[in-house]
């Protein structure tokens, strides 16, 4: 199958040896994707057109009871952002996947997915019958499809991450999304690992103030890499990393 | 905002002390008020709501700060589920702040967060878990969101920083909420020993519930 959209170019320095690619992938405006990304592989994520938004959610592919977990994440890092150096943590003290590269220097880890309500009334109802796969699709509803896909339910959806996005909040309190954050090519890389089950959308930002629905994709690229140095920046980046590390390193021994 | 209630102690239908490092779980109908007052000052109390008819619906942190637009509950917050319906109505807060960011301690990540050797000290999430499977009906781990601290102050900086500040409570201070159906609370009385906002020192609250 041809994507109808270019895959945006991967920088110099994240593309590797070519014969590490395993292989590339798009999402579509609005659509989502799931793959269970194996420990030693990483996952590129690049805006083609500008302005995406990808809601994610990641889990222990072994047992998904544990997955990722917003607040352990933001506490043991003392952030309300993520950007390349920072990690994923799950609610077992284990780091699933970490931030290796990043061009955009912030995404937004707090402001949840939008549901069907809400993007009806934003957006109206423009259902399959009309306008077939242009119909508006919400990120909630999409997490819960590709959940049942793998045994699990509305239960199992915890607090996604929304890359490509910009969440600021004032010393108030208030939260504002910032327009124009994301542009075409930026991109960010994750590496795994554990063995990642990531499930992903592209749906728009629920705090995007553009009244049309206009989801945006995105292209993907999987690749082999080597495991963490002893002086990795995401292991070292903090003293609650290096332990986060040590606990994951652990599992698999 | 801080806001006094006019409900009196003495005419409330239910009213206990939950000790530091015990979790309580207890249905509270639609149009009863709970109130959780902090007795010694600066104490967290980790609290989750479930739809009391499908606990599929539960507290969703991020639902509640976006609907509202601030990611600080107080008076007038309303504490929204993850199927889009409010659960509870905060209707006073002496306190003024209270955080739904920092989620819930864990023996996990104290672990990271302090040392590996604090693996055997009780946090908040055994608490949870405890008090779920002896509710039992169908709750497990799986279904521990992302809670409310009430009494907590975890501010976040326009830098994207977040940082646990000294308390912002003090003894005696309390929050109250309507329910606006009929929900299931649970709360963990924080054990965390490892963090300076509590002055290492783990206090009771008290647990009110008018009709």
């Amino acid at each position: 199958m041809t994507p109808a959209v270019a895959a945006a170019p991967v920088s110099e320095a994240a593309k590797g040896p070519a014969a590490d690619l395993l292989f590339e992938d798009v999402v579509r405006e609005g659509a989502t994707w799931s793959h269970v990304l194996k420990r030693g592989t990483a996952l590129r994520i690049s805006d083609t057109l500008g302005g995406a938004n990808v809601g994610a959610l990641f889990y222990n592919w072994e047992n998904t009871a544990e997955r990722y977990n917003m607040p352990d994440t933001l506490k043991a890092q003392h952030i309300a952002r993520l950007t390349g150096g920072f990690v994923l943590y799950s609610d077992m003290g284990r780091v699933l996947c970490s931030i290796t590269d990043d061009t955009l220097g912030w995404h937004d880890p707090l402001s949840g997915c939008g549901n069907a309500a809400q993007a009806r009334a934003k957006y109206g109802d423009a259902g399959y019958q009309a306008v077939r796969n242009d119909c508006v699709k919400n990120a909630y509803d999409a997490f819960v499809i590709e959940l049942a896909k793998y045994g699990m339910s509305a239960r199992d959806l915890t607090a996604p991450v929304n890359f490509f996005s910009r969440v600021v909040v004032d010393e108030a309190g208030a939260m504002a999304f910032v327009p124009g954050h994301s542009r075409a090519g930026d991109a960010v890389e994750l590496r795994a690992e554990m063995n990642v089950l990531v499930i992903l959308n592209t749906c728009q930002h629920p705090l995007d103030p553009n009244p049309r629905y206009e989801p945006k994709p995105v292209s993907l690229s999987v690749r082999r890499v080597p495991p963490p140095a002893a002086d990795d920046r995401c292991r070292v980046s903090r003293p609650e990393n290096e332990r986060g590390f040590t606990l994951t390193e652990r599992y698999f021994l | 905002m801080l806001t006094e209630s006019a409900l009196d102690p003495a005419t409330a239908v239910y009213d206990a002390t939950v000790p530091a490092g015990e979790p309580w779980i207890h249905e509270i109908r639609a149009g009863q008020t709970l109130r959780i007052l902090d007795l010694e000052g600066n104490q967290a109390a980790d609290t989750l709501f479930y739809n009391a008819h499908d606990y599929e619906d539960r507290y969703s942190a991020q639902d509640t700060i976006r609907d509202q637009g601030n990611i600080y509950l107080t008076t007038g917050s309303r504490l929204q589920s993850l199927k889009g319906h409010t659960l509870l109505t905060i209707t006073a807060d002496t306190c003024g702040r209270h955080d739904t960011l920092g989620g819930a301690c864990a023996t996990e990540s104290n672990m990271v967060r302090y040392a590996l050797e604090t693996r055997h000290m009780h946090a908040c999430r055994q608490s949870f878990v405890k008090a779920i499977a002896g509710w039992g009906r169908g709750l497990d781990k799986r279904d521990i969101g992302h809670n409310i601290n009430f009494f907590m102050n975890v501010p976040v900086t326009p830098e994207g920083r977040l940082t646990f500040e000294d308390g912002v409570s003090a003894p005696g201070k309390y929050v109250e909420m309507r329910a606006e159906m009929d929900v299931l609370a649970l709360v963990s009385n924080c054990p965390q020993l490892n963090n300076p906002c509590n002055a290492y020192n783990p206090t009771p609250v008290r647990v009110l519930i008018w009709d």
